[in-house]
């Protein structure tokens, strides 16, 4: 705009500003003012020069975190105009009031010193002996002294990959595989070899023909790290004789698995298969990891390894070193939960809600989506992964669609550690609503067409 | 401090705020955060600031919107005006003001979507590549912190990196490539502006300074100040100097160029809101020059001002 009184352009100086020591705390109302808290002296210590002393005295395993221009884009994702299907979150908000005040109830007046003492480091025996309960229904038999609780999965997979790893090690992985699990092989630098999948799930065949590879180079894999059932990103899951046969291979040429199962009872389709747990039948060649997060509640923070005795010992002091012990409270909640309710009614009520928003998803790229795209059917789980034309860069997508589209997904580069993925995407359907999913996808439908008009228009490129 | 906001450089922005925040509190002012949304009018309306601190990168905060507001607001705010944000922050514009001041800027061809789509300015693609050779740099034209930046080294290289850039903004420009050292130039100061040491960007594996070089600790070095002789140093004050009046800007600005092998520099653009990240350039050169960061922000708060 041009000023209308040519005075007015005329710089003028700030006031002079009024010394105080009145300090807002962050994410304070912003409407009354409030009294300042006593100045810590470290929170305004450091300027940027401070802040590079740093810089040479980080560990190697640090060093190889970078900041990402995904990263900074998916922040963007919280904004509240923005719908995300970028998200992992298993749904929370039917889980009946009366269920956990019953819980709470329970743990506070039978267990109350226990649930705020300090636990075994293995967990608390109660719990496994239901964990034991809870494999046996997906057909995975383990004895309670084959169990290891964990914070979360996550630490289950943090800890399969500390206890293995040394930096430069191989380590086979689905590619993609589940970007969480990404910052562990990083942090353990671990050499990751992606094996490819179709729609019976990680190629069997392939995982030979790596190892005869590596084999040859002299750096053969520690591990294979699988996600047999609703894979996450890739949405499928892998078939009955390849799990035969994978489990056959890794019996013939010694090959460790580590089997990440945090979906198994979240299926709405199909039946169950077996797990690599159960067709090894006790031969060790299987590490076992899942979690209460999608069958109970992620907030719980309680997972858990099945594991051979000689592999749960070398495990318990990995996890004395990052934590002691899981939550104790958590555990004690999670035992009165599985003694009080039946769990499976529960997952069944779930399994209903993800069903009809896998549904309105499905439907959704079946509308919106240009030809030239394609995307995984899931038979359970959380995640459809959809693969655009080899010409899109979806990270780069992701900067137009959260910009002027409002819709934000996890670009396919996340889940490659070789730097592949980029024209893949992964869509979260369980944290998100059937009427936002559908306004979500014909959203990324228009972001995504423009860059194929856009293509068309630049003559075609190879 | 405004600081966050909706651009894709909302993270950068946090990360800056922080830091001049924390300076400003070292300080003694009396520092109230803004993350920048739809409130920000009422919030400013209600707490009448006796100024604003612009940490905001990127689309709304570095282009003239949210200056334009605090001019209406009558809240005197840092770093260039309205109008020099908006030069400043169009890469195509600012580039036409560089050149009418005799300030050498790689010659360069800006397309719309739209021209791609309706006009068919794909097929002139082939003249463009002729005229500025190979490589070629593609960037938006309104975007910061390299977001959306390729170098396409091959002819066939072009249409993707055109892609990638019109990802980021509607508008794209092709610029001929300049081999040699990243160099940049803080200028600090309205009435009589004065340039801050020049600062070296030396990334250690991309073949530019691209945002994880510029973001990730321990993937770029610098020197600060940079090794020139005092010839080449006086020479890159005085054309930071020259594009920041040429731009119009006051407060504070930052100066990006390129020293080709021959020792002539060539500017890429102003940054009128310059990072304050840990990695960013302006506290290095800062420290360059004896003042330190709380100096610098000191300074930039003081020329807090109105007026386009």
């Amino acid at each position: 705009m041009v000023p209308e009184h040519p005075t007015a352009t005329a710089a003028r100086r700030a006031p002079t500003l009024p010394v105080t020591t009145t300090v807002r705390p962050p994410g304070a109302p912003t409407s009354s003012r409030t009294p300042p808290p006593r100045p810590r002296h470290h929170e305004t210590a450091l300027t940027p020069g401070d802040s590079a002393r740093y810089d040479a005295r980080f560990a190697s395993r640090a060093a190889g975190i970078v900041s990402s221009v995904m990263r900074d884009l998916m922040s963007l994702s919280e904004r509240p105009d923005i719908i995300s299907l970028a998200g992992g979150f298993p749904s929370t908000e039917s889980f009946e009031r009366e269920v956990f005040d019953d819980v709470i109830e329970a743990v506070a007046r039978d267990h109350l010193a226990a649930a705020l003492q300090y636990g075994p480091t293995e967990g608390l025996a109660e719990l496994r002996e239901r964990i034991v309960e809870v494999m046996a229904h997906e057909g995975a038999r383990a004895r309670v002294e084959d169990i290891m609780v964990t914070s979360g999965g996550q630490q289950a997979i943090d800890l399969s990959i500390r206890t293995f790893v040394n930096p430069g090690d191989t380590v086979l992985a689905e590619g993609p595989t589940y970007p969480g699990a990404v910052p562990c092989f990083t942090t353990y630098e671990a050499a990751v070899e992606h094996v490819p999948m179709d729609d019976d799930g990680l190629r069997v065949d392939l995982v030979e023909a790596s190892l005869d590879r590596l084999a040859a180079e002299g750096r053969p894999p520690k591990l294979l790290y699988t996600i047999p059932n609703f894979h996450n990103p890739g949405g499928v899951t892998m078939s009955l004789e390849r799990r035969e046969r994978l489990v056959r291979i890794a019996h013939e040429r010694e090959l460790l698995i580590v089997e990440d199962n945090p979906y198994g009872q979240i299926r709405f389709d199909g039946d169950p298969l077996p797990s690599l747990w159960e067709l090894d039948d006790g031969a060790g060649w299987v590490i076992y990891l899942s979690t209460f997060s999608k069958i109970l509640a992620p907030g719980v923070r309680v997972g858990w390894v099945a594991a051979p005795a000689a592999v749960l010992r070398k495990m318990n002091l990995g996890k004395q070193a990052a934590d002691l012990a899981s939550s104790t409270l958590s555990q004690r909640l999670v035992v009165e939960y599985l003694r009080r309710y039946d769990w499976r009614d529960y997952v069944a009520r779930l399994n209903g809600i993800y069903r009809s928003r896998r549904d309105a998803m499905l439907r959704a790229l079946e509308e919106e989506m240009p030809p030239e795209a394609a995307w995984t059917r899931p038979q359970g789980g959380l995640f459809v992964w959809a693969t655009l034309p080899d010409y899109l860069d979806t990270t780069n997508l992701l900067a137009s669609a959260v910009d002027k589209h409002e819709v934000a997904f996890v670009p396919g580069r996340g889940a490659f550690l070789d730097g592949r993925g980029g024209n893949a995407m992964r869509l979260n359907f369980s944290g998100v609503p059937e009427p936002v999913i559908s306004e979500g996808v014909r959203r990324l439908g228009i972001a995504v067409a423009e860059m194929t008009d856009l293509h068309r228009a630049l003559g075609g490129l190879e | 401090m405004l600081k966050g906001g909706r651009s894709l450089e909302r993270e950068v922005s946090l990360r800056s705020g922080a830091n001049a925040e924390a300076a400003l509190r070292r300080l003694g002012h009396d520092v109230l955060e803004v993350d920048v949304d739809q409130h920000l009018v009422r919030v400013l309306r209600a707490e009448r600031p006796d100024a604003a601190f612009i940490a905001l990168h990127g689309k709304g905060g570095e282009d003239g919107t949210v200056q334009e507001l605090l001019e209406i607001l009558e809240i005197p705010y840092t770093g260039p005006g309205v109008l020099a944000c908006e030069r400043a922050m169009d890469k195509v514009v600012a580039k036409a003001h560089f050149a009418a001041a005799g300030v050498s800027t790689p010659a360069a061809y800006a397309f719309s979507q739209d021209a791609f789509r309706e006009l068919g300015a794909g097929e002139a693609i082939p003249d463009i590549r002729e005229r500025l050779g190979l490589p070629l740099v593609v960037k938006p034209a309104k975007q910061g912190s390299a977001l959306g930046i390729t170098v396409a080294r091959e002819a066939g290289d072009v249409p993707a990196a055109l892609m990638n850039a019109l990802a980021y903004d509607d508008r794209v420009l092709m610029e001929r490539f300049v081999a040699g050292r990243e160099l940049a130039v803080s200028v600090l100061g309205t009435s009589e502006p004065w340039a801050l040491p020049v600062v070296e960007a030396i990334p250690r594996d991309s073949d530019f300074y691209d945002f994880e070089a510029r973001y990730t600790p321990g993937l770029t070095d610098f020197e600060a100040p940079a090794r020139l002789d005092d010839g080449l140093a006086q020479e890159a004050a005085r054309v930071a100097l020259a594009c920041y009046s040429a731009l119009g800007c006051r407060g504070v600005s930052r100066v990006d160029m390129i020293m080709d092998p021959d020792g002539r520099l060539w500017v890429l653009e102003t940054n009128a809101i310059p990072g304050m990240t840990d990695t960013s350039l302006l506290p290095k050169a800062a420290e360059a020059a004896g003042l330190g960061f709380d100096e610098v922000v000191e300074r930039i708060l003081a020329d807090a001002a109105l007026g386009a």
